[in-house]
């Protein structure tokens, strides 16, 4: 009797252990482009991080007398009009902007997957209606939500944040949704609630882990076009205030300045290029890495 | 009510609605099932195997399925009257399943030793430490061998055969009184059935488990079971023990998937088969559902057979007298 239990599957060679996500990670190394965005953006981060700590000046020291001087080894970047140090205020616009980006997409992944996972999970008549509300957000113009949003609530910087990751997580909500309804019908979430799984554990431990590789590749896009909406808002005045810098105000700034300053506008405008294009770079890596369809070479 | 029953199944119905049509999957089936007995239910694609086994755990999904009558008594409660949570405790400590694709069936973002260890720490209140022992424990129980190691991997580092093995020790964790094996060998090549039935059969001695076993090929439930339903088109339309089953087959759907098993011993030219489809379940003919295939149809068929007893422990739902 226990000889038959004891039917042994012989493991014939050792296995190298290596999850979805190892794979992922091997396969996005061997793209360079999506690396050298994961290299790029790290620097940026940490010169916009610390940076600033290690200049002498700061990003809202005022000098009239040395306004718009072209850059020197003083000012690598330059000076704006009102005498201010580009170089610091670049770094620090640059915190402002990935802050936007990052806490921006977080909001906005946190609303969005929680949602699209309880309305794709459930279904029938919870899903009709809760699609139903985001067919009804999403039919009102945006920018129109962002600025009632930003008149209705204080203009402080963080609402920016929140604003911009509420009103950005409707498609995320839609992808993650899309996910579900795949993944809710297979065998292991079957599985799971034979034996005996509460709902909650079902939908954060066995639903929403498998629908995040789309949701990560999304989640890269979203950054850069929280980045834009912000530079955008702060193009028409609604986003952040002075003195304080975001790429987006510095354009805006070095704009009407093209002509005569050109520093003003493309240092900051160089770097937020560069980061947009590492972001997309890397998102573009990352949905290569995460689609099953690419593991055949 | 005999004690050593351990599950009684009683005129159960689960109906799937969709599109103005009522699909009536599983119609009226009853049947009982003694403590360390198992028990076989056989039928083609569709006849409501699955969702029998299914409409025992209450884990039809509405919509569009919904269990609309019947009693499931397990340990003297109706399962179909208990609430959420507690029904919730039943499955996977109590009534354990194991599904038909194990290639699907396991969650592939989740190593093996966590989705084991959700088992016990939820049933049983294991810690985690005390989780991650006994996984290993149940690994070595099942036959995989260095299951130590082999615990931290993912599913698709497994072979189909292992990862049914790592299902059955996920479904036997909590030493469950009763399995249902979904079909468990159906994804699986030959070899490899015949070491995982044998399995089974091992461990549900070892546990003293009572087995549903469900499957459309007849050669495993030969060998397995203690009785045998078939079902067609929603009902059981025979129950016999196996033995008697096999050799003194009474409903006409029954001798005809007997003939259609292919004999090695004779060289048969052309396989037997039973005539015909099954029906759609939304549009059943009058009567009885397999008299549009059936040789020997009457008029009384045009009526719903009654089920009648041959001996004691032989039914079959025909009105052909034997």
């Amino acid at each position: 009797m226990s000889q038959q239990v004891n039917t042994r599957v012989e493991d014939t060679s050792p296995v190298v252990g290596s999850s979805l996500w190892q794979d992922a990670w091997q396969r996005l190394k061997k793209n360079k482009l999506a690396m050298l965005g994961v290299v790029i953006l790290l620097i940026i981060i940490l010169v916009s991080t610390f940076g600033p700590l290690l200049s002498s000046y700061s990003y809202d020291q005022i000098n009239l007398d040395r306004n718009s001087e072209p850059p020197s080894w003083e000012h690598w970047f330059g000076t704006d009009q009102l005498g201010r140090d580009i170089l610091v205020r670049t770094l620090v616009g640059g915190r402002i902007s990935l802050m936007v980006g990052i806490i921006a997409t977080a909001v906005s992944f946190v609303i969005g997957v929680t949602y699209g996972a309880i309305s794709g999970y459930f279904g029938g008549y919870i899903d009709e209606l809760m699609m139903r509300i985001v067919d009804i957000i999403y039919s009102l113009p945006y920018l129109f939500l962002v600025i009632v949003l930003l008149a209705f609530f204080t203009k402080s910087i963080f609402m920016l944040f929140f604003i911009l990751g509420g009103v950005s997580w409707l498609t995320m909500a839609r992808i993650v949704r899309g996910q579900v309804l795949s993944i809710k019908n297979q065998e292991f979430i079957e599985a799971a609630r034979a034996v005996g799984v509460e709902t909650p554990m079902i939908i954060f431990r066995h639903v929403i882990p498998n629908t995040l590789g789309p949701v990560i590749v999304y989640t890269t896009l979203t950054i850069p076009s929280a980045m834009l909406s912000e530079a955008f808002l702060s193009f028409l005045g609604l986003g952040v205030q002075p003195p304080l810098a975001s790429w987006g105000t510095m354009v805006n700034d070095g704009v009407e300045a093209i002509a005569v300053y050109p520093w003003q506008l493309i240092f900051p405008g160089l770097l937020m290029a560069v980061t947009l294009f590492s972001l997309n770079f890397l998102g573009d890596g990352l949905r290569d890495a995460l689609d099953p369809q690419m593991r055949k070479d | 009510m005999s004690t050593n029953i351990i599950l009684s199944v009683r005129n159960l119905q689960t109906y799937f609605y969709g599109d103005g049509s009522v699909v009536k999957a599983v119609d009226g089936v009853s049947f009982e099932l003694k403590k360390g007995e198992t028990l076989g239910i056989v039928g083609e694609s569709g006849s409501g195997k699955s969702v029998t086994s299914l409409s025992i755990l209450r884990l039809i999904a509405y919509p569009p399925g919904k269990i609309i009558g019947g009693e499931v008594v397990f340990d003297n409660k109706d399962l179909m009257k208990l609430s959420e949570s507690e029904i919730r405790r039943i499955r996977g400590k109590r009534i354990a399943m194991i599904f038909q694709d194990p290639m699907t069936s396991l969650n592939p973002f989740m190593t093996i030793g966590a989705q084991l260890k959700e088992i016990t720490e939820l049933h049983e209140g294991l810690s985690s430490s005390q989780a991650r022992k006994k996984a290993i424990e149940m690994l070595e129980l099942v036959g995989i061998s260095d299951a130590s190691r082999r615990i931290d991997d993912y599913p698709h580092q497994f072979s189909g055969g292992m990862r049914q093995r790592v299902m059955i020790a996920m479904a036997l964790s909590c030493k469950p009184e009763l399995l249902i094996a979904d079909e468990p060998t159906t994804a699986l090549d030959v070899t490899i059935q015949a070491q995982i039935l044998e399995l089974i059969k091992g461990l549900k001695e070892k546990i003293g488990t009572s087995v549903i076993l469900i499957t459309h090929d007849l050669g495993i439930v030969a060998g397995m079971t203690d009785h045998i339903a078939v079902m067609y088109a929603g009902k059981i339309v025979e129950y016999a023990p196996t033995e008697e089953l096999f050799s003194t087959p009474h409903h006409p759907y029954t001798k005809g998937l007997l003939k259609s098993v292919p004999d090695p011993m004779t060289d048969q030219k052309q396989l037997f088969q039973i005539p015909g489809l099954p029906p759609d379940l939304s549009r059943l003919p009058k009567g009885c559902p397999f008299s549009p295939r059936c040789s020997n149809v009457k008029a009384e068929c045009q009526e719903f057979p009654p089920i009648k007893q041959i001996n004691a422990n032989h039914y079959s739902a025909c009105w052909l007298e034997n």
